[in-house]
Order: structure tokens, then sequence, then C-alpha cells
């Protein structure tokens, strides 16, 4: 080299280093996460033989029964629509329960508000962990095992508090003087949080239902406790189900549990904005 | 009136469905039940927490949950944290590895259970063929069927799982660090590393305090990876609390035992959240991270 290099001439070098640098962390990580899901979803195309013999390479031959006997099965689809079905009820609820309650944190004043506020605040505290065991007995007086309420209604109820946050910061930041305007012409206190709050809060709506959808897919615990009828069995039970039935036919499983991924990851592409803006904002709590 | 009309259907699910349950598992905590038949009746005081502060399995647990925390807060957070800077800068293919680091946070942790099972198991698993293949055989493991591996493995797990969603909380803060801060240290003459040190990882402050809490809590409440991956086992070497009560509530129908056991769970999570909030959150008003405003 010679003596006369510019700053500019040396800077290159040194920033090119370092830029490979940061890219082979990056690899070295992408690959932690990514040869797990990458060995599953090959692994689901051997069988047991190949496994063994042949862990790294390519299946040969090719075996997609693995895949096709999960998919023509009615007990995957079944679980499927279970896991749709629970979701989204489930996410009703929570969202209308939530947004009347959070419409009425944010906007009246009234005795005992924050007090009321500070309870369900509190509830963040209470996962299903904590609570499952009085819960169970509580739905088997109630009659809810085996019935998909069971798995619904307690899932609302331990959605309200994050929804309710995150709602009430939002109705919050709606203009006082909009209220007003609304009131002045002839709407009532109902009419404005319909016609005119709701509609303003579609992407507030829209996050926190993305969390409750995830929350609910994602449940195992509860459902674990309340469905004994495999009719009612969620895709995270199927997967634990469909494991215990299986556990030698590794191949077999790995192509479950692939399938079994492939709704959430698709979620996920589609709501990626929705979700991370979520769980962001909620790790705030307002 | 409007006011009691729309807060009474929340209001109700809530009180019915959480704020009963805890309640009832303070008053049944109290007693032997097997949990069936009407309300229990055999009273005891509190003997079940005696028993429970006497077992080496409840201890253990107690000694595990800490072993987990204090491995998240040291190794999984700071990693979380060194990904976060890193994909803070310019670089190419970012928005891909923040998608896919973020990616296994999605799946459930029954999918993630199974999923490793395969990959730790001895003979078929590809964490032991890898190991063999680079000549390292002599390191192969049980993994989870060890007790002197089962811990670490679980706790790999978790980093695989979590890591990426405190990612995604610490670049959230660290967009809601104004460049001018940065900009004004690098003029100033603050090397990369001073600029981390002293600017950003102090404003990054609410946001790390809230990915510490979050990871102490869901540590002390673990349930779904450990129960799939290891159901506790082997000989109790990876039983966390929720297992235990899972274990004697549901599988030996001890449910007076198992209530003390969510009691405890209960008041050692609300004793270190209101601590936390109290002592090491106080500083930060509302808002620490801003992104429900920015993610719009």
């Amino acid at each position: 080299m010679s003596a006369h290099a510019t700053p500019r001439g040396t800077r290159k070098p040194k920033f090119q280093a370092r830029s490979i640098s940061l890219h082979a962390v990056a690899l070295v990580l992408s690959a932690f996460v990514i040869v797990p899901l990458l060995f599953a979803l090959i692994g689901g195309f051997k069988d047991t033989v190949q496994l063994s013999d042949n862990p790294f390479g390519p299946p040969s031959p090719w075996v997609p029964e693995n895949y096709t006997d999960v998919l023509l099965s009615g007990s995957f689809w079944r679980q499927i629509l279970n896991s749709v079905f629970i979701a989204l009820a489930t996410t009703l609820i929570v969202v209308a329960f939530s947004a009347m309650a959070a419409f009425v944190f944010a906007r009246f004043a009234f005795r005992g508000r924050e007090f009321l506020y500070t309870l369900f605040t509190v509830g963040l505290m209470f996962p299903f962990t904590v609570a499952i065991l009085p819960l169970f007995v509580l739905l088997r007086t109630m009659g809810l095992l085996d019935n998909p309420l069971g798995v619904i209604l307690p899932q609302a109820a331990f959605g309200l508090p994050m929804t309710i946050i995150i709602l009430r910061s939002f109705f919050r930041g709606v203009p006082r003087e909009l209220e007003e305007a609304a009131t002045m012409d002839g709407c009532t206190a109902f009419g404005f949080f319909w016609r005119i709050l709701l509609p303003m809060a579609r992407p507030a709506l829209a996050t926190v239902s993305v969390l409750a959808i995830v929350a609910s897919w994602n449940n195992f615990f509860l459902p674990l406790v309340i469905f004994n009828d495999p009719n009612w069995w969620t895709i995270p039970l199927g997967v634990q189900q469909f494991y215990g039935q299986y556990s030698s036919q590794t191949a077999k499983i790995l192509a479950y549990v692939v399938l079994a991924m492939v709704p959430a990851l698709a979620f996920y592409s589609v709501a990626e904005r929705q979700l991370i803006g979520g769980l962001t904002a909620g790790a705030t709590k307002g | 009136m409007t006011i009691t009309l729309f807060i009474l259907p929340a209001l109700v699910l809530f009180g019915l469905l959480v704020l009963v349950p805890i309640a009832v598992a303070g008053y049944t905590s109290l007693f032997k039940w097997n949990g069936l038949g009407g309300l229990p009746t055999n009273f005891i005081g509190l003997d079940n927490f005696t028993r429970m502060f006497g077992d080496e399995v409840f201890r253990g647990d107690l000694w595990r949950g800490l072993v987990l925390i204090v491995l998240s807060l040291v190794i999984q957070l700071p990693l979380a944290l060194g990904i976060a800077m890193l994909l803070n800068q310019k670089m190419r293919g970012r928005a891909v590895y923040r998608m896919l680091f973020f990616a296994p946070y999605m799946l459930s942790e029954v999918i993630t259970g199974v999923l490793f099972t395969m990959i730790l198991s001895p003979d078929l698993g590809l964490a032991n063929q890898v190991l063999r293949a680079i000549g390292l055989g002599a390191f192969e493991a049980e993994w989870l069927g060890d007790p002197s591996t089962v811990l670490l493995a679980l706790f790999v797990v978790m980093t695989w799982k979590y890591f990426g969603f405190h990612m995604i909380l610490y670049l959230a803060g660290r967009q809601g660090i104004p460049k001018e801060i940065g900009e004004a240290a690098s003029i100033d003459g603050a090397t990369a590393w001073e600029q981390f040190r002293y600017v950003t990882l102090p404003l990054l402050g609410p946001t790390i305090r809230i990915s510490v809490f979050l990871s102490v809590i869901g540590a002390i409440q673990l349930f779904d990876l450990v129960w799939v991956l290891t159901s506790g086992g082997p000989i109790h070497s990876s039983e966390t609390m929720a297992v235990t009560m899972f274990q004697s509530g549901f599988k030996r129908s001890q449910v007076g035992y198992a209530s003390a056991v969510s009691v405890v769970m209960f008041i050692i999570s609300l004793v270190f959240a209101i601590g936390y909030q109290r002592f090491v959150m106080r500083r930060d008003t509302e808002g620490a991270i801003t992104t429900m405003r920015d993610a719009r």
C-alpha cells in the first residue's frame, strides 16, 4: 500500500470489514433460528431410516406420505377449524366488551373509575397458570367442560386487561371537540361510540384483535384441561396428542409440526404490522 | 346508566372468571381436598404451605426458576439487545432478519416443544448428529433425558423462542430515540461504544426494564414449554412451580395442595410486580416505548 493512502482509502476497507462481521453475526443467529425449522421441513419428507443414516442430505427418495397423510386426515382439519372458531369467538367477545369498557374509562368521570381501572390493570399479572385450577373447578360446576365456551369465555376474560389498556389510551387521544360537536348534533353517548369512535379506532381495533387471535391460537393450558373430547381439540392439543401417539415415528411428527406451523406463520406475514405494533405498545401499559 | 351498561359485561366476565378463581384458590389452599363434590370441608389451616416449603421438589422449583431467570437476564436479553442494535444499522436484508428472528415467537409453545424434542432426541436428533458429524461426538448428550443437561437444553429452547420478542421491544425502543442525540454525541467525539454505553443504553432504560419484567414474570409462570419437552423430568430436574401445581392438582387430585402452589406463585408474581414497579420502573412515566403512535 502506498504511504499516501487517503483517509477515505483507509476507511473503506474498514467499513467493509465491519459490515462483513455484522452480517456474520446475523447469519450465525439466522442459522440458529432456521436450522431447526429446516430440519423439520426436510425431515418430514424422509422416513425413519433416512433420518438416522442421512440426517443432513436431501431426502432420497422423497417421502411425501408423511405430509399427505396429515392433509388427508379429517382430524387435522377439524383441529384447524376448532382453533379458528375459538380464536374468532374469543376475539369478538374480548374486543366488544373491552371497547365498551375502555370507552367509559376514557371519556366519563365517575366515582370508582380509577379503582376499577386499576383492578383491570392488575389483572395483567394473572395468567391462566395461576387461576387454572379453580377455573377448572368452576367451569366443571357450570357444566362447561368439553364445551367451547369453557375455553372462549376464560380466554376473553383474561384478554380484557391488555385490550382495555390499549383501547383506552387510543380513545383518550380522540379530541374532546369531536364529541361535543356530535352531542350538539343530537348524538347520544352510544351513537358517538358506535358511529364515530369505533370507525375512527379501526387501527387500534385491528391491533388488539390480532393480539387476541394469536393468544387464543397458541393457548395450550386451558384447552388441555377443558377438552377431553378429541372433537374439540385445537391445534396445540392435536400436535401434543399426535406426538404422544406416534412418538417413535419422528418423520411423521415433523410433518405434522410443520403443517401446524403454517397457519401461524401465514397469519404473521399478513398481520406483522398490527402484531408488532400491539406487542410493543402493550409492553408500555399506558 | 350508560356507564353501568357499558362496563358491566367486562366487569362480570372479569370478576367471574379471573377474580373469583383467584379468591377460590386462596380459600381451597387451606383445605385437604381432592376437588370432588361441592366445597371442601377438611380444613387444615396452613398445612399445605408448611408441606410445600418442606418439600424438596417445590424448593427445587424455586431454585430452578431462579436459574432460568438469571440465565435469561444474563444471556438472552443481552443477546436480544445486541441483535437489536445490529439490526438498527443500515444493512442489507435487515427486514428479512427481523422477520426471521421474530418468527419463533409466533409458534405455539407446543409446536416449539415437540420440534425440539425431536431435535434433542439422543439418536435421531439433529443436535447429536451435528456433534457427531463435526467430530465432537464426545459432547453428545441425552439433553432432555439427563438431569445435568436438561435445564440448559430448556434454556436454549426458551432463547430460541423468546429472544426475537425482546429484540422487537428493543428495536421499537431504539427507534424512539431521536437521531440527533447520537449525532451530537458523535460530533463531541464519542466512539461507537461510548455512544451506546452513555447515550443509547440509558435512553433505552424504560424498554429494558419492561423487557426484564416480562422475562421474569414469564419464567415464574412457565408451563407449556416444560410440560411438552419434559413434563418436569427426569426426576423433577426441570420441574417448575406451574408443573408441580398441574401434577398435584390434575394428576394426583391434591387440589388443596395444588391451590396452595398457585397461591404462592401468585404472591411471588404480585410481590415482584409491585416491588418492581415501585422501585425500578417508577421513573418511567406513561409511554416508555412510544410505538403505539409510531406504529401507525
